[in-house]
């Protein structure tokens, strides 16, 4: 299992603004190792962001985001308190979900 | 893209990831959607608006990048934002042109949620970048380049 995402869900005016950062290799596919063999590819191929059993954002990834992705975006229709789920799957079938609290505007 | 184009293109995805934009799969399978490899594997703009199930795309002024710089200095991650005051805004996508593959990501952009994004890419070298931005079923993009002075791909 990979290790945690970080995220951070805080209300900004009446949007929630959401930052995400996930642990994860995100390997091209392209990179050769020592012994001159091709790394194989392995990243995250799709991303989804619910609230309130709502999709808020899903998204298709390619090799080409960077290790340890970072994702931010902003939605309306949620309050503090409520919860906001984000889950990635690459493509070794991998899967990891976690959820953060919305925050009041510090 | 009518219905016999679908059909033609027969993949699977294209007619999954139709069918999802089209609302017609509930939220909880969006995750388990069918990454869409011709999109991926594709090598320009054009080809990837064909592979997103589009025909054409048009610059327009109202894709913007945010964040964006003008000059990376590590390839490997390059700070990407894109934003769209385009009216139903339903999905944004990055492209590095000269990446080995083109597209890097799309998100798909339901109500309620600002057609802004950002995230970080890897980028080869020195090359433009697309936001392509899908708005009632037409294609707009707003390219900028983006010089690398350290690869990000190979190593």
């Amino acid at each position: 299992m990979a290790d945690p995402m970080r995220i951070r869900a805080q209300l900004a005016g009446d949007k929630i603004d959401v930052r995400v950062l996930m642990a994860h290799e995100m390997e091209t596919g392209q990179r050769k190792d020592a012994a001159g063999k091709v790394v194989p590819a392995w990243f995250i191929q799709s991303v989804s962001a619910t609230c309130n059993g709502k999709t808020v954002l899903s998204a298709q990834w390619g090799p080409s985001i960077s290790k340890n992705p970072t994702l931010a975006f902003r939605f309306s229709g949620a309050k503090v308190g409520d919860k906001v789920v984000v889950t990635w799957v690459d493509n070794r079938g991998d899967k990891r979900s976690d959820e953060a609290t919305i925050t009041a505007a510090s | 893209m009518n219905r016999r184009d679908a059909l033609k293109a027969s993949s699977g995805t294209v007619v999954m990831a139709l069918a999802a934009s089209a609302g017609l799969l509930r939220p909880e399978f969006a995750v388990a959607q069918e990454w869409n490899k011709t999109a991926f594997d594709s090598k320009s703009l054009n080809e990837v608006v064909k592979a997103l199930g589009g025909t054409a795309a048009v610059e327009s002024k109202d894709v913007f990048f945010v964040n964006a710089p003008d000059i990376a200095e590590n390839g490997a991650v390059v700070p990407i934002g894109a934003t769209s005051k385009i009216p139903n805004t339903e999905s944004i996508s990055i492209l590095v042109e000269k990446n080995p593959n083109a597209l890097s990501a799309t998100f798909t952009i339901p109500d309620g949620t600002e057609p802004t994004i950002s995230t970080r890419v890897k980028m080869g070298q020195t090359s433009n970048i697309y936001a392509l931005v899908k708005a009632d079923g037409k294609y707009f993009y707003a390219v900028k380049e983006v010089k690398v002075t350290l690869g990000g791909c190979g190593g």
